[in-house]
């Protein structure tokens, strides 16, 4: 395991340092005192492991390949901006746009996320990106979703405090997501309906949240124990009439 | 040169700032460091600070910061003050000599008072006196710019990044309870000194990161209330508009953040009807200052400052505190740069204001 304290550093010093290490056949490395350094693991291909102490910068995982990414801190926005493949996983909390344009792979976050979680994702044949959330999610969670999976826990929220904002799936014409509890009506955007997840859904949500449970040492059956709602668009292609006469 | 709105390149910006609620003073190598971090949200085409409580041995007086670009200007506006002001002080604004900064028009500072004849010949309050004027000066003095008009505060802007300019002013010299900054990258308007945030009015202070859409419709409206929008930049009409709603209407600063960044007719409608009703007339009244676009934005003014975020959240805003200390900013790392161990950190929803004030006992004693 090769330790790299990125305090002080470029993105551009830090990132070259990470590549040429994992280039060189180094599979796990920590970073050390991370401050707002931007692309982290981007573009990268591959397997390996990097442990994150700190707050990595915008963009962290961004067109990932592969990697395996542990952040023990909050991330900011963007992360896992049009990843392929591989696996996120956030101690702390994310901002907006967590997800933007994903397209395989996989990202936990323990805390909340902001505005815009998975706007635009998509699948394609075996990809299938997915990003499970444990707290609260802002508003346009899902916007214009074409594909993926959403799953928002809604862990320890206060009493009173709203699971996700305003304007959900707004937009969405293709994937799920799943909330654990009841979302009220005027939240959800106009294309999408809310409906009981189906036997092969609680399947998998077993299989997701017990992931997510082992990542942050929770105990899934307690998760698991609250029903979800999921939501699907009611049409492959919302605006395709729009400005069509 | 070509100025502001004679041509249009497509901005990205960096915020960052801090009050400390006890009223403690610091000087600004902290808030250098914020804004540096994130550097590549700037490109070196602006940058800027506001600091409030600088100028104890002058508070009772407008701390002028002028810019000029030629002697004419300078002495067209000096003869302007003397006509219309008794002036307590008046220097050229320290300067260091900082490599990457060129060619910097005249900086000045006057500490004035206007004098009691020339505000009764106007028949307007004393700051409405004060802001015609540098409405005056920024509109008929050619190549002269009010950089900042209020009591013990300052702004520092230039062309450059936003560390380089602190450098350059000697931010580390002045000792302020709250700062806030900007690194620019200017996108729709090229970069000039009197072109860098923040924008300013009597004590407001606005910086700003994103876009006015509705910049035209907030525009006629400032302008039936006198207003001269000079300076072709968007930002400007929000510290007019936030001048205009508190200052002159009276309203509370939360409420004229209702007013930027309104809440949407379905939110209203689902209020209880006393709400409801409040912000029915607030959007009647008001649409008009509607702020439409993009933004993320902290105002300051004596005592206190606050971010705001567009109502759709189209540009980052991070919220933190420890102790006696809140800080706001387009990052995260830029807040822990300074401060490592925050004790909290939140991320404000669109629309919802983050409002830091002093203390009132420190209020009292900075005003004593």
């Amino acid at each position: 395991m090769e330790v790299v304290n990125a305090r002080g550093l470029s993105y551009q010093a830090l990132n070259e340092t990470v590549r040429s290490l994992l280039d060189n056949g180094h599979r796990e490395l920590v970073l050390k005192g991370v401050n707002g350094q931007r692309y982290i693991g981007a573009g990268v291909q591959g397997q390996g492991r990097l442990e994150i102490f700190g707050v990595p910068g915008n963009n962290l995982a961004a067109l990932m390949d592969g990697l395996e990414i542990e952040v023990f801190g909050n991330v900011q926005d963007g992360v896992g901006n049009t990843m392929n493949d591989g696996t996120v996983i956030i101690h702390g909390h994310a901002t907006d746009i967590a997800g933007y344009s994903m397209r395989g792979g996989r990202i936990f976050i323990r805390g909340n996320v902001g505005y815009r979680v998975g706007i635009h994702m998509k699948a394609f044949r075996n990809k299938n990106p997915l990003i499970v959330i444990g707290g609260k999610a802002g508003d346009f969670f899902g916007e214009y979703m074409a594909g993926g999976t959403l799953v928002l826990l809604g862990l320890d929220l206060q009493p009173g405090e709203a699971i996700v904002g305003n304007f959900v799936a707004t937009g969405m014409h293709g994937g799920e997501i799943f909330i654990r509890g009841q979302v009220d009506p005027y939240r959800l955007g106009k294309e999408v309906k809310a409906i009981k997840p189906t036997a092969a859904d609680q399947q998998r949500l077993q299989d997701i949240v017990g992931d997510f449970a082992r990542y942050f040492d929770l105990e899934a059956e307690k998760i698991l124990a609250r029903p979800f709602i999921k939501l699907i668009p009611y049409n492959k292609r919302p605006y395709g009439t729009m400005y069509a006469y | 040169m070509l100025r502001e709105g004679d041509y249009r390149i497509p901005s990205g910006c960096a915020i960052s700032g801090f009050i400390n609620k006890d009223g403690s003073r610091i000087d600004g190598s902290s808030i250098i460091q914020s804004i540096a971090l994130m550097q590549e949200r700037s490109n070196g085409l602006g940058g800027g600070f506001a600091a409030y409580g600088i100028y104890p041995e002058y508070k009772d007086y407008y701390a002028l910061h002028l810019l000029f670009e030629d002697k004419i200007s300078r002495n067209q506006v000096e003869e302007l003050i003397k006509d219309n002001f008794y002036i307590e002080a008046e220097d050229r604004i320290p300067t260091r000599h900082v490599r990457a900064i060129s060619k910097a028009p005249l900086l000045w500072r006057y500490f004035v008072t206007p004098r009691v004849s020339k505000i009764h010949e106007s028949q307007e309050t004393e700051e409405n006196f004060m802001t015609q004027l540098v409405m005056r000066i920024n509109a008929q003095v050619n190549g002269a710019y009010v950089v900042s008009s209020g009591k013990n505060m300052g702004a520092f802007k230039g062309v450059g990044y936003p560390e380089d300019i602190g450098e350059f002013f000697r931010l580390d010299e002045y000792q302020a309870y709250s700062w806030i900054a900007h690194g620019r990258f200017p996108t729709n308007t090229p970069g000039w000194w009197g072109g860098a945030h923040p924008f300013t009015l009597l004590d407001w202070s606005v910086v700003h990161n994103g876009e006015v859409s509705s910049y035209g419709a907030n525009r006629r409206f400032l302008e039936m209330y006198d207003y001269k929008i000079t300076l072709q930049t968007d930002t400007e009409v929000i510290a007019y508009a936030v001048d205009l709603l508190v200052r002159r209407h009276k309203l509370p600063l939360e409420l004229a953040a209702r007013v930027l960044a309104a809440p949407f007719w379905q939110e209203i409608d689902r209020l209880p009807a006393r709400e409801r009703d409040l912000y029915t007339r607030l959007r009647v009244v008001y649409g008009s200052l509607l702020l439409n676009g993009p933004f993320s934005i902290i105002v300051g003014f004596s005592g206190g400052i606050m971010a705001l975020n567009d109502r759709l959240k189209l540009r980052p805003l991070v919220a933190a505190s420890k102790g006696n200390t809140l800080y706001v900013a387009s990052e995260e790392a830029a807040i822990r740069e300074i401060c490592p161990e925050v004790e909290e950190v939140w991320y404000p929803r669109g629309g919802e204001p983050v409002i830091g004030r002093l203390e009132e006992e420190a209020q009292c004693r900075l005003s004593a």
